[in-house]
This record gives C-alpha cells, structure tokens and sequence, in this order.
C-alpha cells in the first residue's frame, strides 16, 4: 500500500538543472509509466525516488511520510536495473535472498519468500545456477525476482524490457502486466518505448527536456495530447505537423492544396495541424481537395500499410493506407483527411487548441484534471 | 565456444599454412629456449642442495644421487631453519594481508565516493610508485627507532606495508572503476549497508585484482634481505634471506647446505605462486566470456 507525492522535485548536476520541478501523484496499486525521449530526464526521476541520487529540490512522500533525504534502504522501495544488475558470484537463489537476509527473517520465511517468487517466475529449475549461466529473459526475470522477495511498496522498473530481443520483449512484458495484478504494489516503470507505455500503464507520464509534457491515461494521451510534443511522441508511425492557414473550414498550405475540417473556436489564422496516419486518406485523383503531395515509398505490414508522402513544404506525412493498394515512388496524390480526427496545436507554443474535433468532453476533461493539480 | 575454436581455425587455414608456421615455430623456439634459460639456474640450485662440497666442485652439473639427503638433515637439525621460515611466514603473511586490507579499502573509497580531494589522494599514492624506499633507510631507521620498533618484526611489516600500498592502491582503483555501479546502487536498493556492499559485492568480484596485487608484492617482499639486514639483530627474528647468509662462513662455506636451504626457502613461494597464478589466470577468463 503506498501513494507517492512529488512536490516541485528538482535535480541539478553542478550548475545544470537537469529536473524543473516535477510535481506528480502516484495512487496506491497504480502502474505509472514514465517515458519520453532520451535524455528528458525520466531515469533520473526514477533514481531520485529511489533514493540513488539526492534530491536537489522540493519534496518526496511516500505515504505522506518525508522521503526526500531518507536513504534508500529505508525507502521500503525495489528496483529492478535495465542492466539487471545481478551479483554474478552469486546463484539465483542467493541473489533473490541477499535482499531478505538484511531484512533479519529467519531461515524458513527466507527460504518460503524466495521459493514463492521463484514459483511465481518459474525460476524454480534454475536457483542453483550463476547469472552467467542464464539467458536474458531468465536473468530479467531474477532481476524482477530479487525485487518481489523483499515485499516492498513501490517498484521502480528502469527499461527492464531493453535488452531484451522482440520475442521476448512481449512475452515479458505480459508478465509484468501479469504479476502486476497478482501481487499488486504501485509499480513505475521507465521506458522510451511508446509500445510499453501503451499496453502496461494505468499512467503514462510524457517527459520532455526534465519537464513533465502531459499526465494521462494511455487513451487521453492518444486521443487528446495536450501539446504537439505528446501528440507526435505517442502513435507509430508519428503524427505528422504541419502549419497551415485558416480560412472557415479549409486549411491550406501555401502553393499546396487544401483541406477541409471542424476546427477548433479559438484556431484563428495560422494553425499548427497534427494529422495521425489513420486520419488521412490519399487518392489518386488529382483534380480532388487536399494537399498535394508525392509519394516517396510504402510500408507493407501485412493487415497494414503506410504510404510516405511529401508535402508540398516538404514535411514528410504518414498515411495509412488499405494494404490492397500498391502506390510506386513518386506518383502523384492528394491527402485527404477524414473529419473529426484532427489535432489543432497553437503554431506558437504547441499547445492544443480548445474544441477540438472528437474528443470535446475528454479534452475538457483533461484540462480540468490539469488545473486541479 | 567450439563455435569460435571453429572460426578461429577457418580463419587460420585461410592464412596460407606455412607462413604460419614457421612463424608459430619461431615463437615455440623462442619460448622454450627462455624457458630454459629461467629454469637451469633454479635446477642447477635444487640439484645441488643433494651434493657435498666436493662432488659441487669436481661435478657441478651433474646428477646427484637423490638418497642423499644428509644436507637437507643438516638444516632441519644443525640450523635455525624453521625459525627462519616461520619468521618469513609471519611477515609476508601479515604484511600481504595489511596491504589487500588497506589497499582494497583506500582504493574502493577513492574509486566510488566523490569526495574533494579524491584525485590528489591517489595521486599521492601514486607518487608512492617513484619513491625507492630503501633511499629513505636512514630516516626510516631513526623513525623505527623513536617508535621503539627497531629489531621487532611489527618495523618490516610496516615497511613492506607502505611499500606495498601504492601499487595495490593503484590496481585495486582500476579495476573497482570497471566494475558495474548498477551492482552496489541494487545492493543499495536491497537494504544493504555500505560495510556489507564492500564485503559481500565488492570483495569477491575484485578478487582477481587483489590476486593480481598479491603475487605483485609477494615474491618482494619474501626475498627481501635488505630491510630486516637493517631492522633485525636478534637471531630469533630472521627471515630467511637473512638467516640463510649465516650459512655462508667468513673462510669456507658448505655449498650443499647452503643450495638445499635455498631449495627450501623457494619451495613455498614458488608453489604459492603457481597457485595464485592459476586463480589470476581464472579470474581474468571468467567474465570475459558470456
């Protein structure tokens, strides 16, 4: 049972603020992802709540109670390490235990705690091995071991699903999915993969350049980011932005075509559009509305397909495409989008612009929740 | 592991088979010729130590009858042999332990917490590495003899302690540095204390390291004759480099005695050696491959 409460938490290297302030809240039993870009600053939050680095600024509670300068043992939080981290002169079975011993149980509830974990990861064939001995998955899988026995409140999980190849990657990843439900514990996981974002967080925190971007559930983020940033950082392939100019319902680039949508109320002149794959269409016929563009090539994907297309100011937009069309490179096309499913950004700051076409209600939704922290 | 024995041998008959050949043989020449060289001096000691003092004369190089064994009676019985390599024991022992204690110690700090002045302590230990000690044998000399230390065997161990610091200080930060942070930041995370990271995380995967300063420090220190020459009077405190010169008369010396007492006093060392060797040579190899 634990909440965690951020409040302005801030890190500095030397001079370099590398955190501005992150204010967040955890709930008890939540799986909170943080993700972002390389470099925004998410491993650094996660280390900070374990208690790996100091915290330079603003306050920690787990629970309500002060962590902000308590040393990690104390913290009564596990972590499990992108590299694994596990002590390679140690077997499987002692390097689940090396957390229970120092918690001074006696021999039987040690044995009982690592034999249960072993069981829930079925580990149970290999405690006698090294981690040398292992491969990948197995080793994660100790790692994740080594952080359920000692029973803690929060777990921190730092790109655990890295080094992992593709395969494996999912089927871990429904296992963590799995053990979350089983042995519940507020979970936060750092990823730079949207995928894993997506498919394991209650809460996905967006990251950007050590500020937090946006705060949502996996569908909020989707259907209603709240910045340009959020909306090209969430869906594969990306959504594409391009600035366009409003005259009532027709977007136009300069010197390339035009197109038609609800906008937004406050969208006035110049807006900044986020067109998802899924929300443009092409066709061939050149004298139709749309912008213009060309395409450069087509990713086939089996029950998908995505045609490249540039655009006449030269951005390059993804569209999905049905996967029984073959387009060849550079033929020419038209982009079409399909009403409602736009995003309107301000061209300025990136910011999403009010009433926006489908989700109205969640957008509302989200700003209020926004205002209330 | 076949896997790469099998492309590594692909790849060597891909090079053209003489070329190689004759070059692998020059090396193999080579090898054995300086092992030979290294040898003979030793063999010639050991065969020796089962000769008397005329048959070393008249035969030098030839081979002893190996029943006799009266030299080596002579030292068990007639000398203070025993007393000698006990003494030798002791002090390296002592001296080594010190020296992987501190040194591990000093090198962990200096290699993981940033504190100020981190870079200048290891600098100054480093400097340790230029300084000849037995330069500084006079001011060592009074400074044993202020402690009251002169002529007990606590002087040499402090000696080779100091003496040996600067290059295990030196190793030991090295290879503490290429150890992965992740370890100690999970031992953190599992509750540990930092006593119980350096101990149950640190030590046991720096150990090929402190292999490696071990066997550095100890053949110096075993055969050192100089600072207990110095230090030590009494005759129940000898090493054996030392103990071994009252072997050597002013007007005659029994060679046989003397070259079976040598045999005696390389025997441990040379054995240890191949020991550590062997858990140095198994350290370097085990993480190295996946």
């Amino acid at each position: 049972m634990a909440t965690l409460s951020l409040d302005k938490v801030s890190k500095r290297f030397g001079e370099t603020e590398v955190l501005h302030g992150i204010d967040l809240e955890i709930a008890d039993q939540e799986f909170v992802v943080f993700v972002g870009p390389s470099g925004c600053g998410k491993s650094t939050l996660l280390r900070l709540i374990a208690g790996l680095e100091p915290i330079s600024g603003g306050t920690l509670r787990v629970n309500d109670a002060d962590m902000t300068r308590v040393p990690p043992a104390r913290r009564d939080i596990a972590m499990v390490f992108q590299s694994y981290a596990l002590y390679p002169h140690m077997d499987v079975y002692e390097n689940m235990a090396f957390g229970v011993r120092i918690l001074g149980l006696t021999k039987d509830e040690i044995d009982g705690r690592v034999h249960e974990a072993a069981r829930m990861l079925q580990l149970e064939p290999l405690l006698k091995r090294k981690p040398r001995e292992l491969s990948g998955g197995q080793r994660q899988r100790v790692a994740i071991g080594r952080a359920i026995t000692r029973k803690p409140k929060v777990f921190l999980l730092d790109e655990p699903l890295s080094n992992l190849d593709a395969a494996l990657r999912s089927q871990v990843r429904l296992e963590i999915a799995r053990l979350h439900r089983e042995i519940g514990g507020t979970m936060i996981y750092v990823t730079h993969d949207q995928i894993e974002a997506m498919t394991l967080a209650d809460k996905i925190v967006v990251m950007n350049e050590g500020r937090i971007e946006q705060v949502g559930s996996p569908r909020e983020l989707y259907e209603t980011p709240a910045n340009a940033f959020v909306g090209t950082f969430i869906g594969s392939p990306k959504m594409t932005l391009v600035t366009a100019r409003r005259e009532g319902r027709r977007f136009s680039l300069s010197d390339g075509g035009a197109i038609e949508a609800d906008a937004p109320a406050d969208a006035k002149g110049d807006v900044m559009l986020g067109m998802r794959p899924d929300a443009l269409t092409l066709t061939r016929d050149r004298t139709a509305e749309g912008f213009e563009a060309e395409t450069v090539y087509t990713e086939y994907l089996g029950n998908e397909a995505y045609a490249y297309v540039r655009l006449a100011d030269g951005t390059m937009a993804a569209v999905a495409v049905p996967p029984n069309e073959d387009y060849g490179p550079d033929e020419p096309v038209r982009v079409q989008a399909r009403s409602g499913m736009l995003h309107f950004f301000d061209p300025e700051s990136g910011r999403r612009l009010r009433h926006g076409s489908l989700a109205d209600e969640r957008g509302d939704f989200n700003r209020v929740e926004q205002a209330r922290r | 592991m076949t896997a790469v024995d099998a492309s590594r041998n692909a790849a060597a008959r891909e090079r053209s088979g003489l070329g190689v050949f004759t070059q692998d043989a020059l090396l193999q020449i080579f090898l054995i010729a300086n092992t030979f060289i290294m040898l003979f001096p030793i063999l010639v000691m050991v065969l020796n130590g089962f000769k008397t003092n005329a048959e070393i004369f008249s035969s030098p190089f030839a081979l002893p009858n190996f029943q006799n064994l009266s030299n080596f009676e002579a030292i068990a019985t007639g000398t203070s042999f025993v007393r000698y390599l006990f003494n030798s024991v002791l002090v390296t022992g002592l001296s080594i332990g010190f020296i992987l204690i501190l040194g591990t110690m000093a090198a962990y700090a200096i290699a993981r917490y940033a504190f100020r002045g981190s870079g200048l302590l290891l600098l100054f230990f480093i400097a340790g590495l230029t300084v000849p000690l037995k330069l500084a044998i006079i001011p060592l000399f009074i400074l044993m003899r202020d402690l009251g230390l002169l002529d007990t065997q606590f002087s040499l161990i402090c000696v080779y302690t100091a003496m040996g610091l600067p290059s295990t200080v030196f190793i030991m930060t090295g290879f503490i540095r290429t150890l992965p942070r992740d370890l100690e930041d999970a031992a953190r995370m599992d509750g540990a204390s930092e006593f119980k990271i350096m101990r149950s995380v640190i030590l046991p995967l720096a150990r090929p390291a402190m292999v490696i300063a071990a066997i550095q420090n100890l053949v110096p220190i075993w055969n050192d004759f100089f600072f207990p020459l110095v230090f030590i009077q009494t005759e129940s405190l000898k090493t054996l480099p030392q103990g071994l010169t009252t072997f050597m008369g002013e007007y005659n010396t029994n060679w046989g005695v003397l070259f079976a007492g040598l045999t005696l006093a390389a025997a441990p060392i040379t054995l240890v050696y191949i020991v550590l060797s062997r858990q140095f040579i198994n350290g370097m190899t085990s993480g190295a491959v996946k």
